[in-house]
């Protein structure tokens, strides 16, 4: 047999679904649902929370030999990410001077398997950032047009939360929130002296049980490692595998995704061509409408790579634009000690896979030299002992007395040091601001003209720099940061990130938030936009992008809720499209 | 392979169109494995049992420096009125493990047991391990507080920082540390809230 022969599968799906991340996940439970036929394409592996083969929550960390260390994954050896910043053979580039990270995960659930379940709405403002601000634009659809579709998400997939009231920050239909642990009653209370409010978090966590087939949270406090008891939402066990129990979904693990097939008169897609990662051979599957939800930039590159004479710049691509206004979430961080919390009592206080309260944005930017704000996410507490656990006791147990009141000089050894290690833990606390960009047109990924991966699919190369804006933003995060830890009489740790530390006040590179956005952007003008408010192509009626690439902005709230309420809208335009007999 | 079996293979053969197949774990089968099957844990994947099997058949420390570490790691973390030894928790096979998992840690680990080793030499003309407990101690002695070291066992300084490091997070990460630390979690629970008395002591409340 020749071995380049392409495999092309006889039979015509309704949908092909590239990936099955939040994006993917949610169209191919909403069309499997509908009764539509539809060929599921997952570049990684399969994965199932719940399957002994895959769990690792509920280990301890000597069941692994280098303690939970990061060696293999980024996010240590319980995390349940198959994939990282780095994937052998699947390389990336970036612009000399330029910098971007890209995260991805190859496994059924892309990366929500291990995500930190935090669940903000976008509020109104957050739609039209343009219009109310001059700098960037506005999306093509308002809150009121998402609203129904987050009540739906809220409900299909399980958030808690708290109602607040807030306009920008609006409340969903949520389930109880736990209550704060120590340090964030602690946090709670300072905040709020001095004007900082602190609220109940939104996770999309089963505080209660909502049906039959998820069970509710018993606080282990490990969602990253993937729930087995579906307590927490992941796109595996909530949408894909519901999804295939519909007996209408065919999932194809191993699918690495090369191009959008198009038709040569019509320029409609046909179907989708893709490499099998374990074979290596090249195949084809037909459809009738194709949805790609392979992630912001995989989704970007998947289109830009879908070159033919009727679309020569790649598909969906007339105005140039896929690719371009890529943005991330900025974010910055600190850690303090609080002494207060030397020696505490012990108990239980795992506390669900994430914080119990965060900050949402509180301040007029109007009122600042900054034109997007941000929120705060708060860890710490008397957490399971990991790799890295007690190194740099040194730079603790000479600065603050023992029990007893004498000073001892730092470092040590013997049973004195064990006292140490037990007098410092859980004593720690830890701010993350996370905030919203401008996007900018000049900061994009592109295809390399000259590098393929190991699949011979030709891969991205990003380019991308932070502007004034964010850096301006990064140094408001740290003056907030400090003023709350010294309202609760805390000691921050290390020396207060300065204009010189990494990219300006502590300000992550892009991509590390791993909230990429923007890369096919939906838009009234074909001329300037990829997609029209559906997230369906100008340029080609039956293509789909049901990711975050769709997004005009980013918003100072985390993106995955809203990935998963558009996908629910498109979805059912595309249902409603078919009936139609539209496409 | 014929064309009909790669359909088959791929999961859609024998379908006519409307009537779809259940899910394809792995629609097209893996070309057959040579080597011998290793037993992926759970939790792990293929690639990571296959590197860490090779990890543990490795050998870094030599018996000499294997000796230093484990004298090292009882002073650092010795039994005590609450819990055991760093040794009893395993630590030094851990550090062991470490140094191939992690290879930066290799040359500062074993230039650093060279360091402790030419410097005992020096002093009582023994290496560590031979040197009576009195000598190790007050050798240890000289590089154990950072702040208070002379300039010229700044090494030594930063050799047993690292040994303290690896000490201490080895045994608290152990079965034997965590009990002594009292993590009371990592497993099922209702959460309530912070215990009342612990509220009480801190000036908060709930409502
Ligand atoms: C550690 C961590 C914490 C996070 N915390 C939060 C949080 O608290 N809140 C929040 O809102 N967001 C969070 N995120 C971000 C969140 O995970 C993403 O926004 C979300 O998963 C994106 O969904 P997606 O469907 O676009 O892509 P993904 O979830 O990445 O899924 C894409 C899928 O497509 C597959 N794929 C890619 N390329 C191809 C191809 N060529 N062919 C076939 N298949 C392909 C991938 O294998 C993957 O399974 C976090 C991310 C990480 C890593
Ligand atoms: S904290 Fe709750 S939802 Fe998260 S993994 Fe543990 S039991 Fe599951």
């Amino acid at each position: 047999m020749n071995p380049f022969q392409i495999k092309e599968a006889p039979v015509v799906y309704d949908v092909a679904i590239v990936g099955s991340g939040a994006g993917g996940g949610m169209a191919a439970y909403m069309l499997a649902k509908a009764g539509a036929k539809v060929v599921l394409l997952e570049a990684g592996g399969y994965f199932d929370p719940a399957d002994p083969k895959y769990i690792t929550q509920l280990k301890w960390p000597y069941e692994s030999p280098r303690r939970g260390a990061n060696t293999t994954r980024p996010f240590g050896d319980f995390d349940a990410a198959w994939g990282g910043w780095q994937i052998d053979g699947e390389p990336y580039t970036a612009k000399t001077g330029t910098e971007f990270h890209w995260f991805r995960s190859r496994m059924l659930g892309g990366r929500t398997n291990h995500w930190g379940r935090i669940s903000l709405r976008f509020g109104p403002d957050d739609f039209r950032r343009g219009s109310l601000t001059g700098v960037g634009d506005d999306w093509p659809i308002t809150y009121d047009d998402v609203a129904p579709y987050y009540d739906r998400v809220d409900k299909l997939i399980g958030v808690f939360g708290s109602k607040e009231g807030l306009r920008n920050e609006p409340d969903g239909q949520f389930l109880p929130p736990p209550k704060p642990r120590l340090h964030e009653l602690m946090i709670q209370k300072a905040a709020k002296g001095i004007g900082i409010p602190v609220i109940p978090s939104r996770l999309a966590i089963l505080t209660k049980a909502i049906n039959n087939e998820r069970g509710q949270c018993f606080y282990c406090n490990q969602c990253g490692r993937g729930c087995q008891a579906y307590a927490d939402f992941s796109a595996s066990s909530v949408l894909c595998i519901p999804a295939i129990k519909t007996g209408n979904v065919t999932l194809i693990n191993g699918a690495m995704c090369r191009e959008v097939t198009t038709d040569s008169k019509t320029g409609l897609a046909t179907g989708v061509s893709f490499v099998h990662t374990g074979t290596m051979q090249e195949h084809s599957v037909r459809a009738k409408t194709v949805m790609l939800g392979a992630s912001a930039c995989e989704s970007a590159r998947i289109l830009l790579n879908s070159k033919s004479a009727l679309h020569p710049n790649g598909l969906a691509n007339s105005s140039g634009v896929v690719g371009k206004y890529l943005n991330d979430s900025t974010g910055a961080s600190r850690g303090a000690f609080v002494p207060a919390l030397m020696d505490r009592d012990r108990y239980n206080e795992d506390g669900v896979g994430g914080m119990h309260v965060f900050t949402p944005w509180w301040l007029d930017n109007k009122k600042l030299d900054f034109p997007r704000g941000y929120h705060i996410e708060y860890g710490g507490g008397m957490g399971m002992p990991g790799f890295g656990f007690g190194f740099g006791t040194e730079n603790m147990n000479g600065k603050y007395p023992t029990a007893n009141g004498t000073m001892k000089p730092a470092g040590g050894y013997g049973s004195g040091l064990k006292e140490d290690v037990r007098r410092f833990y859980g004593a720690y606390v830890h701010m993350a601001g996370r905030g919203e960009p401008v996007p900018l047109e000049s900061n994009y990924c592109e295809i390399d003209p000259d590098k393929v991966d190991k699949y011979g699919i030709p891969t991205l190369r990003f380019n991308y720099k932070w502007s004034d804006y964010e850096v301006k933003q990064a140094k408001h995060m740290q003056d907030t940061f400090e003023e709350i830890f010294h309202a609760m009489g805390a000691i921050p740790m290390g020396n207060k990130p300065g204009p010189d530390t990494n990219h300006g006040y502590g300000l992550e590179a892009p991509g590390k938030i791993i909230h990429e956005v923007g890369t096919v952007r939906m838009g009234k003008d074909p001329n300037n936009s990829a997609l029209n408010a559906y997230q369906q192509a100008h340029d080609c009626k039956n293509l789909f992008v049901v990711d975050a690439a769709p997004f005009v902005s980013q918003g100072d709230k985390n993106v995955t809720l809203t990935i998963l309420a558009n996908s629910m809208r498109t979805s059912e335009f595309v249902i409603d499209q078919v009936k139609k007999k539209n496409i | 392979m014929k064309r009909r079996d790669t359909l088959k293979a791929l999961g859609f053969s024998g379908i006519t169109f409307g009537l779809a197949v259940g899910p394809a774990e792995a629609g097209v089968p893996l070309p057959p494995d040579k080597k011998v099957p290793l037993k992926v844990p759970g939790g792990r994947q293929p690639f990571e049992a296959e590197r860490d099997a090779k990890l543990h058949a490795d050998k870094f420390f030599t018996p000499q420096e294997l000796k230093t570490v484990t004298i090292l790691s009882d002073i650092i973390i010795p039994a005590d009125a609450k819990s055991g030894s760093a040794t009893q928790a395993g630590v030094p096979a851990f550090i062991e493990f470490m140094m191939k998992d992690i290879p930066a840690n290799q040359t500062p680990m074993r230039g650093g047991l060279a360091w402790l080793d030419n410097t005992c030499r020096k002093r009582y003309g023994k290496p560590f391990a031979d040197c009576t407990r009195a000598q190790q101690i007050e050798m240890v002695d000289q590089i154990a507080y950072p702040q208070k070291a002379k300039k010229d066992m700044s090494q030594g300084v930063a050799f047993f920082n690292m040994m303290r490091n690896f000490v201490v997070c080895g045994f608290y990460t152990s079965k034997i540390g965590i009990e002594d630390l009292g993590y009371k979690g990592n497993t099922p629970n209702q959460w309530e809230g912070v215990p009342e008395p612990v509220l009480k002591k801190f000036g908060l409340s709930y409502s």
